[in-house]
């Protein structure tokens, strides 16, 4: 029986999120101290050494990107950048960071400024989440007023603002590059890159582009060292995870354990084990951009290193349990839905085929066992051309949930 | 509050584009953008009106047709439809007679069906204005809709 491990979480539900004064007797803004007392570039060498990777969902190596942090010594304007902007189905795990511990977001945020050298940062949370917003605002007035933000953060010499900037409803602000778009008071569209927001970000400036729960994870690594946060996870994954486990499972919800943990003992010892308590049909790992895995992979551990080697993803650390009951074709057909509503238009292959590939998907229920199977076998084909052709990862995703149903679950499919 | 004294709370930076058209179709009794604020918003930020129409056209939390007092959306994303979402559009429909974006004519409500809300640990859920529902069933539906009714003459 495995029990959660909270780092990111551990003052979630014990302190009060709306007060300071608890923050700080918990512990909170120490690591900041840690920081000023360390060069901008021993904090980046730190995070590095961490071996802490993006916890957004592309999983990309150390949290401080390069190329941002190479740019402080040239005097360069720079910006860090917050993605909250978490709309990929099945994942709430930023939501419970942001609503239960919104100081830790903030120093997070600090250390990642003071590292890269840059003055301004901005934390964008999609419209929907008011009472992140309403939280987070309310925090960073209190460090404002005890001197955590604004000038010469504890006599350091270091300066930095942090504003939040709302979204309003587009998946595809998820992307960092629409994201920054969106920031720039844009429609969202994605850009093309190369370059990378660390090289031209908002305003064509280098910004460190980082996740909630990545920031989040800044302090504990500058508080007590990169040897400490290697304690946990694996060894190519180190570190905790937030996973959101949802669907058929008793008790839904936002879960911390080490990287690496085993699908099935996240699912049965901390989410209750599945709602009528017979083995899973199947698992949606990583959200709608995510990938299928059949009970075979009920052994697996949740890293990215081992999930890469089986074909499968991490993602954002959606975990949507699909009970023995369950179809699987109106689930692809809303996970299609949700591609075909979010697509921006801007590539064709995209837009044409994220409408056709769902309209598709409707007729399966009505075909013959074998008329299935070449209807999956065609939408499977279009998603894979989709993903050559699309600039960003909203094209490039369907293939994800689409070619794992094809490989673990056609027969399902065909029968069901 | 009147639209110019919300306008003039923001610096005239693009960056506020977005927050600003949060506030001024939050301000509308009917939950929507008019031409007018759109074109009051354009010239607080030195940009064409097309530009700013761009914007509030493209994002789904915006609306440029007036909508009911309370906005409710229903999340109809993997995890909430498997859950049972598309059965609550049913109940709506027959407790309000409307359909997913559609307003009822006494302008009270609107209904909406929306992408993952980001509630998916209490799934089937929705949002009305700013206050989440989750664990939805028929029952708990109904119950909802009868105490908006009850407040709908109360400030929020």
């Amino acid at each position: 029986m495995i029990s959660e491990k909270r780092i990111i979480l551990r003052n979630s539900g014990v302190i009060n999120p709306q007060s300071i004064e608890e923050y700080i007797d918990a512990g909170g803004y120490k690591s900041l101290s840690s920081a000023f007392a360390s060069t901008p570039e021993k904090v980046v060498e730190e995070v590095m050494a961490s071996g802490l990777r993006g916890r957004g969902g592309a999983g990309f190596p150390t949290g401080i990107k390069k190329q941002a942090a190479a740019d402080r010594d040239t005097g360069k304007i720079s910006y860090v950048v917050c993605n909250a902007d978490e709309g990929e189905p099945g994942t709430f795990k930023d939501r419970i960071i942001m609503e239960t511990n919104p100081h830790l977001l903030i120093e997070g945020m600090i250390i990642a400024g003071y590292s890269i050298s840059a003055k301004l940062g901005y934390i964008y949370i999609r419209g929907e989440y008011y009472d992140s917003v309403r939280r987070l605002q309310h925090a960073i007035h209190q460090a404002y007023a005890r001197g955590y933000l604004g000038n010469d953060i504890l006599g350091s010499g270091f300066s930095f603002d942090l504003e939040i900037k709302p979204g309003a409803g587009s998946y595809l602000c998820g992307e960092e590059l629409t994201l920054l778009e969106s920031l720039e008071g844009k429609r969202g569209y994605p850009r093309i890159k190369p370059p990378f927001p660390t090289e031209k970000g908002f305003w064509d400036k280098p910004t460190l582009v980082n996740n909630v729960e990545t920031l989040a994870n800044l302090p504990g690594i500058i508080g007590h060292g990169s040897s400490w946060f290697r304690s946990s996870g694996t060894e190519k994954t180190p570190g905790t995870k937030l996973f959101s486990v949802c669907g058929d499972v008793k008790k839904p919800g936002c879960y911390e354990t080490d990287a690496g943990v085993i699908l099935n003992d996240l699912i049965n010892d901390l989410a209750g084990g599945t709602s009528n308590g017979k083995p899973w049909k199947a698992v949606l790992l990583g959200g709608a951009a995510g990938t299928f895995v059949p009970y075979s992979f009920s052994g697996l551990s949740l890293c990215y290193e081992r999930l890469k080697e089986q074909g499968a993803t991490l993602g954002s650390g959606a975990v949507i349990v699909i009970g023995n009951e369950r179809k699987l074709i109106p689930l692809m057909q809303s996970i299609l839905m949700f591609f075909r509503h979010e697509s921006c238009g801007k590539c064709v292959p995209c837009r044409v085929g994220t409408t056709y590939i769902h309209e598709r998907s409707l007729e399966i229920p009505a075909a013959g066992n074998e008329a299935r199977i070449s209807i999956l076998e065609e939408i499977v084909n279009h998603a894979r051309q989709m993903a050559k052709s699309s600039l960003c990862p909203l094209g490039q995703s369907p293939i994800l949930p689409l070619g794992t149903l094809q490989i673990h679950f056609t027969e399902m499919i065909a029968t069901e | 509050m009147d639209q110019q004294e919300i306008i003039a709370g923001f610096s005239p930076d693009k960056t506020n584009l977005l927050a600003m058209l949060h506030a001024l179709q939050d301000n509308h009794p009917q939950n929507y953008l008019t031409e007018e604020s759109l074109r009051a918003a354009a010239s607080h930020l030195r940009v064409n009106l097309s530009w700013v129409y761009g914007v509030a056209g493209y994002y789904s939390m915006f609306s440029l047709q007036p909508r009911g007092r309370f906005i409710i959306r229903i999340c109809n994303s993997p995890v909430c439809n498997m859950m049972g979402s598309s059965g609550l559009i049913d109940v709506l429909g027959s407790i309000l007679g409307i359909g997913a974006g559609e307003t009822t004519p006494d302008g009270l409500f609107t209904v909406e069906q929306v992408e993952c809300l980001g509630i998916c640990d209490v799934a089937p859920a929705m949002m009305v204005n700013r206050k989440v529902y989750g664990n939805l069933t028929r029952k708990s539906l109904e119950a909802i809709i009868d105490e908006l009714r009850i407040l709908q003459n109360k400030p929020e």
